[in-house]
């Protein structure tokens, strides 16, 4: 068991840290108390607004000492409960450590303090003709939550995901000892990755205090297609042609007409085109017009061979906008459509998506409950929302749980994993721990005690 | 019911750089667009069409390349383009732009109502096309939000004069220019891109349009003297002016997207 806070440790960790930057009791508000999905739900009993990496290591030690936990927050956008302080104890966040330390434009790389949002990032490497490529949908995140969770975003199909963009992490660890990780160079083969270790740990291994991520000079076009599809099979079955035709695409996005209507309505702004059931929204950057254009032709060429009834051309900002916009508003048009949700950030082999969408339209119709579901159909990562609506609290989770673990089954099945960008956190663990099994998981507690022998940093996440 | 509607080829991207010395707009390696205001005006076309039925003719004035803007219209559901292009007409002010896209009109022919963008991303006058209809001597109405009625004699619109809306009904044959957001225009559609021919869009010079006046085109005919162009300063902060609930809604709003609630 933990020490629970008291007033000798609240009186120390002011006299390292501002009064005002250390709250408890009831000066911490409830939007502390869970993130973004909002089911689990626990307050810390002291909130630090940390400034520095100094901060973050006395505090580490003093809690290491004293058997406290503590959780890392970033903006609060998570989805899987892994920034909420179950156990209370202390809550650090990084929100203010938000400075861009340096643009290295001869390593390519930019320096960032952890609590730099995510479309802050993205405007300053654009600004400077440089692009950040991971885009999670998310934009309000921090980058320090994009590395803990290795989020993924739109652009994977052609750049990767976050773990790709970065070469260097400052880290403190778990007994406030600090370390650096990898740096600005492009190799390394010098021992055990803890880099990538440290990437996608949900803030259970270290906190993370500085990151070097890589940029990529900033393609001169992009441009996308809205393809209209007269049925979700028509459409999701499409992707593996796409890709095997060796298009080379940056993003292939899966969606149906039903999260259009929702973003319409919360985003209270019309979309270009509902007339069809399903959409794939493929986009294609390059340096060259003519080869954007002959790519772009030959792509909605092809879609129309597969039965697309048309394929809608995105190239103005305007129409970026009217498009990506009502794009990036479904997880928020979804939720705000139901009185509750879960999601399943499912992973499944990027040809064995329409099967695995077409599976939970199967499972709603045989559960009775509404499953809309949206996602990156290009990587095989799908978001789909499990929805409330007027059920009973009972039935609900009755009827959650049985979805849920049927899905993951199904993704079993088709050789997917439980998370694709979102991660485990609180939420998840069990469905981990099933697919993953006893093996797997021992050598991740394994690493977890090397890193963390008080087990005092996150505890009670990913497993 | 035929039905005209205006648009300009305008720069690409919105950092539109102005040559410090001679006050002139570095068009150079910049990709071009169909003016965003304009795209409203081609979507209540389009609307008005698939209610109605009829045609739609688009024209614009200006150097060759804009033949891909009007094509463009047509990928979006235009019948057909009209492209003014000589260099004659190069230097217009908005007097002489409207006289060159009177004459084209004219050339045309038979017309019901001519829909035009509220203004230019580049030019930004928000007069060419009341100026056209003063040439036309026809009634025309600014800032349009809505077409609410049309038959075959008469046209009524709601126009936005900021603090109210206001009903306006015309005789046909008219001139509406559409306010911006009016409606979410469609996009340009590869469907239709593969079934164009490049015909659809007819080049005119000086001499195909008849009764043309020279000296009332391009520079020849521009009473307005360009002493300097300069970029407007980049906008800070909003100002909202609204009421009450209407005010603290979009507050909210304005909050909870940022993030700060």
């Amino acid at each position: 068991m933990y020490n629970k806070i008291n007033s000798a440790d609240i009186s120390y960790l002011k006299s390292i840290i501002d009064d005002e930057r250390v709250l408890s009791g009831v000066q911490i508000t409830e939007d502390y108390s869970h993130d973004e999905l909002g089911d689990i739900k626990s307050y810390p009993d002291v909130l630090i607004k940390v400034k520095s990496e100094d901060e973050i290591a006395l505090v580490m030690k003093y809690a290491n000492e004293h058997n406290i936990p503590v959780v890392v927050r970033g903006s609060g956008t998570g989805l899987v409960g892994a920034a909420v302080a179950i156990n209370g104890g202390i809550m650090l966040e990084t929100t203010s450590m938000n400075r861009i330390l340096e643009l290295d434009e001869e390593n390519l790389t930019v320096t960032v303090e952890p609590g730099v949002l995510l479309m802050d990032l993205a405007e300053f490497a654009e600004s400077h003709d440089f692009l950040y490529p991971p885009d999670p949908g998310e934009k309000s995140a921090t980058i320090g939550g994009n590395i803990s969770t290795n989020a993924g975003g739109m652009r994977a199909v052609k750049y990767g995901v976050t773990r790709d963009y970065v070469r260097g992490l400052r880290v403190v660890l778990p007994n406030g000892e600090i370390e650096e990780l990898g740096g600005k160079i492009v190799k390394n083969s010098t021992g055990y990755s803890l880099l990538n270790l440290m990437i996608g740990s949900e803030g259970t291994l270290g906190i993370i205090t500085k990151a070097i991520l890589k940029l990529i000079p900033l393609p001169k076009i992009t441009e996308s297609l809205l393809v209209p599809f007269p049925s979700v099979t028509k459409g999701i079955r499409a992707v593996p042609e796409i890709i095997k035709s060796k298009a080379s695409l940056t993003a292939i996005e899966f969606f149906e007409r039903e999260a259009i209507l929702f973003s319409e309505s919360y985003l209270g702004k019309k979309f270009p085109d509902t007339s069809s059931p399903a959409y794939l929204l493929l986009t294609v950057d390059g340096n060259d017009r003519e080869v954007v254009d002959n790519e772009l032709t030959s792509v909605a060429k092809l879609c129309m061979e597969l039965g697309a009834a048309d394929a809608f051309i995105v190239d103005t900002d305007e129409r970026k906008d009217s498009v990506w916009k009502a794009r990036g508003a479904f997880l928020e048009a979804i939720k705000a459509s139901t009185t509750e949700m879960d999601e399943c950030d499912v992973v499944v082999p990027r040809n064995k998506v329409a099967e695995f969408i077409e599976y939970t339209h199967g499972l709603a119709e045989e559960l009775g409950i509404r499953i809309p579901s949206f996602g990156h159909a290009g990587d095989g990562n799908l978001h789909v929302y499990v929805c409330r609506d007027e059920l009973g609290s009972e039935k609900w989770q009755e009827l959650l749980a049985l979805a849920f673990s049927k899905m993951y089954k199904k993704a079993e099945e088709l050789s997917g994993l439980v998370s694709g960008e979102h991660g485990i956190g609180f939420a998840k663990k069990q469905y981990m721990h099933d697919l993953y099994g006893d093996t797997q998981i021992e050598l991740m507690r394994g690493i977890k005690k090397v890193f963390d022998p008080n087990n005092i940093l996150n505890p009670g996440k990913l497993f | 019911m035929k039905i005209i509607v205006c648009v300009k080829q305008v720069p690409g991207t919105s950092n539109v750089e102005v040559d410090p010395v001679t006050g002139v707009l570095k068009r150079d390696g910049l990709c071009a667009k169909l003016n965003p205001y304009d795209l409203f005006a081609l979507e209540t076309g389009f609307r008005l069409k698939e209610k109605s039925g009829g045609e739609i003719t688009t024209i614009s004035m200006g150097p060759p390349q804009a033949k891909e803007s009007l094509l463009e219209t047509v990928y979006m559901g235009a019948d057909n383009g009209v492209l003014l292009s000589d260099r004659a007409f190069a230097g217009a002010d908005v007097q002489a732009t409207s006289y060159a896209l009177k004459t084209g009109v004219e050339k045309i022919g038979k017309y019901d109502l001519i829909i035009c963008g509220k203004q230019t991303t580049d030019g930004d006058t928000a007069q060419v096309g009341p100026e056209l209809a003063e040439q036309l001597g026809i009634e025309h109405a600014a800032n349009v939000i809505s077409v609410d009625e049309i038959d075959g004699e008469y046209i009524t619109v709601t126009v936005n004069l900021d603090s109210v809306y206001q009903t306006q009904k015309m005789k046909l044959p008219c001139l509406i220019t559409i306010e911006k957001d009016a409606c979410t225009p469609r996009l340009p559609s590869f469907k239709r891109k593969f079934a164009t021919s490049p015909d659809a869009v007819v080049v005119y010079t000086a001499k195909d349009l008849d009764n043309l006046d020279a000296e009332r085109c391009g520079l020849k005919g521009s009473p307005t003297q360009v002493e300097r162009i300069f970029p407007p300063e980049a906008g800070g902060d909003r100002v909202i002016f609204n009421s009450g609930d209407e005010l603290s809604d979009k507050l909210f709003d304005i909050l909870s997207e940022k993030k700060f609630l």
